[in-house]
This record gives C-alpha cells, structure tokens and sequence, in this order.
C-alpha cells in the first residue's frame, strides 16, 4: 500500500460524504413535514461529520501544515473524488430518499470492510460511522418502502427516482487504482449490496433491479464529474474563495 | 476511563473541575455524565510547569457542540492555572451511550429527556414517558432536536418528549 494511495481513498470518502451532505443540507427548511426535515438534517450533519473525520485524516496524511479547510474548499472539481450518485441533483423526495438508501448501504457494506482493513485510523472512523449508518439505511430504507408501496403516484415518482439514478450505481462497484492497491473487495460488496437493496425493493413493490442491463457512468471516483458537481461547489465554496481563510 | 490514583490530589481536583462543565446542548448533563472525557494526564503539576493533557470523544461524528467543548475545557484549565493544555480528539474506542453514568441517566430523566434504554435500540412505540411514567407511548420521529435524540409523544398524558438513543 502506497500512502498516495491512501490519500487518494481517504479523498474519496471524504469528498463522497461531504457532496451528499450538501446536497441533503438543500432540504434544511423544505422537508415535506417538520420530523422528516429534521431527519434529512440530521443524517446531513452525520455525513459531514464523517466528512471532517476522514479530511482530518487526509490532511495529517498529506502533511506541510495541509487542513481540513484547505482539502474541503481549495480544491477544484476535477480533484475531487466523489461517486458520481452523490452529487446527482435532489429532484424530488423520492429521489433525495432512494439516493440516501443507495448510499447508505453502499457505505455499510464498505464501512464493514474497513473494520478490518490494514489501517487502524479508518477501521476506527468506520467503526464511528457504523453507528450512524445503520441508523440511515433503516430510516431512508422505509421511506422507499412507503413511497413504492403507497399510492399511484407516490409508485410513480419512486419507479421514476429508480430510472434517474440507477445508471450511477455501478460505479461503485468498479475499483478505483486506490481502490485496488488498498484491496478493497468490491466484488462482495457488490453482491452484499445488491441482495440488500433487492430485499427492499421486493418490500417497496419495485421491479427487480439488475445491474447488468443499464449502461453504468463511471469516472467520479477519478474526478471526470457531471455538469452538476461545478455548480455545486461553486455554492459550497464561494465564501472561503471571496474571503480566504475566514472564520466565525 | 483511567483509574484515578486516590492519592492523586491534583487529577482528582482537574476531574471535579471537568465535571462542571456541561453539554452546550443538553446543560443538565456534564461532560463527564456524557461520558465524552476519555482520559486527563497530568504530566507537569501546576507547581511545576502546569502540563495537562485532556483526551475527549464525540458522541456522534457530526456533533457541532464538539469545539465548543474543547473551548470550555481549555478555558476552564487556563484559569485554573495551567500553562500548557493539550486537547486530544480520540475516534477509537467509539462513544456509547453504555459509558453515560447512572447519575446522568437520572438527571436527564428529571430534565425531561428519557435516558437511553437498553430495551429500545432502535425507538419505538412505548419508552416510558418522562413525565408521567406511562410506557403507552408512540415514536413521532427517530430523529429529534439532535443528532442523539428521537422524538416521542405520551398517549397518556400526551406531553412529546425526546428520547436519547442507545448508540
């Protein structure tokens, strides 16, 4: 295991949660009930709280006085690592919702795996993070079940939210470099994955999802984004650009 | 947490002066109630150069009162007389609610907050009311004002209570 390589992973968990964070952060105030807003925040402010642990950690590996500020907003779009999926737009609940449990399993199966990777600064951050976690896939889980199992339209807009974000799956699942130098087994993830995003599509009166059958974008964990990833960080990343270094 | 050294007079006095310093967000309960004071090492006393290292946790990853704390706790040590403080963030072991005292269980009762219950790991209808005793209660929302807390409503005396979760 090279430290670049370390570094480059670290990136990507960081810039993964921080992405998704800010864009659930979107709903703060525009949640379509007062408890379910407050949900959204709050598994937001979990994600960016992983997001520090991991840029902390990132900045100690990266050294010459490098913080977690720096690593957040000073760097462009194209050096960031994030999965695709998470920077997806929030559409509507159905959308933001289905994201959120995509990800969230997808982060339980990988946080397991770290548990007893080689490095001890991670295994402790996943194991932190399980914790939050599970709590996330149980919550947004039932939110896919109400939303696909409920009325027409509520079907509908899940059937849809499935169209929409479906192709942003795979990548996941493909190995980045980093990936492959840190042995991350993204075979079993892939199969843990599947088996439990199926048994909640099977609750939520979806049809069978299939990972082969839909082309699959890849390149975000390598920094090659959508359109939508720029206007993002734009937004997030204004005031520390106009004012450098401020703080309150 | 360290065992502390009975005859350690100095640690005791910095451990009851840490236990005077609350939760930004929850005041009734210290930090020491939370269980967020890993360790205290004293490596020079105070009649000497006054080194002091703190090792703190958070309870979840996100939680904002986190830098608060640590402002608190350095303020509190440099009155006290300490030149040097080190503060020390630790991820490993990770927080559980397994590690809030009995006697913050009980303070957080009397505040209002049912304290965290073995039988509930995951929230649900039923946790006993914090004001009335009643377990005729229903779950509004596994998320409540915190990231710690749920959300829960009495069906008997049908005040709304939050319910801090086993984690």
């Amino acid at each position: 295991m090279t430290n670049a390589s370390l570094i480059d992973f670290t990136l990507y968990l960081a810039d993964s949660t921080l992405i998704l964070g800010q864009r659930n952060g979107d709903w703060c105030g525009h949640g379509p009930v007062l408890e379910q807003d407050i949900a959204i925040t709050n598994v937001t402010l979990d994600l960016i709280g992983q997001s520090r642990s991991f840029y902390q950690y990132a900045a100690q590996l990266i050294g010459n006085g490098c913080t977690e500020d720096q690593l957040a907003y000073w760097r462009n779009e194209r050096e960031f690592k994030n999965a695709l999926l998470c920077e997806r737009p929030n559409g509507d609940w159905a959308q933001t919702i289905l994201r959120q449990t995509f990800f969230s399993f997808y982060q339980r199966e990988l946080f397991t795996q770290l548990l007893h990777g080689a490095d001890t600064t991670l295994s402790a951050i996943a194991e932190k993070s399980l914790k939050e976690v599970r709590y996330h896939c149980r919550w947004s889980s039932e939110w896919v079940c109400r939303l696909g199992d409920g009325t027409q339209e509520s079907h509908e807009r899940m059937l849809a939210a499935v169209e929409n974000l479906w192709p942003y799956v795979g990548e996941l699942f493909v190995a980045a470099p980093y990936e492959t130098a840190l042995q991350i087994d993204t075979a079993t993830l892939k199969s843990n994955w599947m088996d439990a995003i199926t048994a909640v599509f099977t609750e939520a009166t979806l049809p069978p999802p299939s990972l082969t059958s839909t082309f699959m974008h890849t390149g975000g964990k390598n920094g090659q984004h959508t359109e939508a990833l720029g206007y993002l960080l734009a937004e997030l990343q204004y005031v520390q650009r106009s004012y450098p270094g401020c703080e309150w | 947490m360290r065992a502390i050294a009975m005859d350690d007079n100095e640690l005791q006095d910095c451990y009851a002066l840490l236990g005077t310093i609350h939760d930004p967000e929850i005041p009734v309960l210290s930090i020491l109630d939370l269980g967020i004071v890993r360790n205290i090492e004293l490596l020079h006393s105070l009649q000497d150069t006054g080194h002091i290292r703190v090792t703190i946790t958070s309870t979840y990853t996100g939680c904002p009162a986190m830098d608060t704390i640590a402002t608190l706790i350095r303020m509190e040590l440099l009155k006290k007389g300490y030149k040097t403080i080190e503060i020390i963030t630790a991820i490993a072991p990770a927080w559980t609610t397994d590690w809030m005292s009995e006697d913050g269980k009980e303070k957080l009762k009397r505040y209002g907050i049912a304290p965290p219950d073995k039988r509930f790991e995951i929230p649900t209808d039923g946790i006993a009311c914090p004001q009335c005793g009643s377990s005729n209660t229903r779950l509004l929302s596994e998320f409540g004002s915190t990231a710690c807390k749920s959300l829960l409503q009495c069906n008997d005396c049908a005040e709304p209570f939050d319910y801090f979760k086993c984690h």
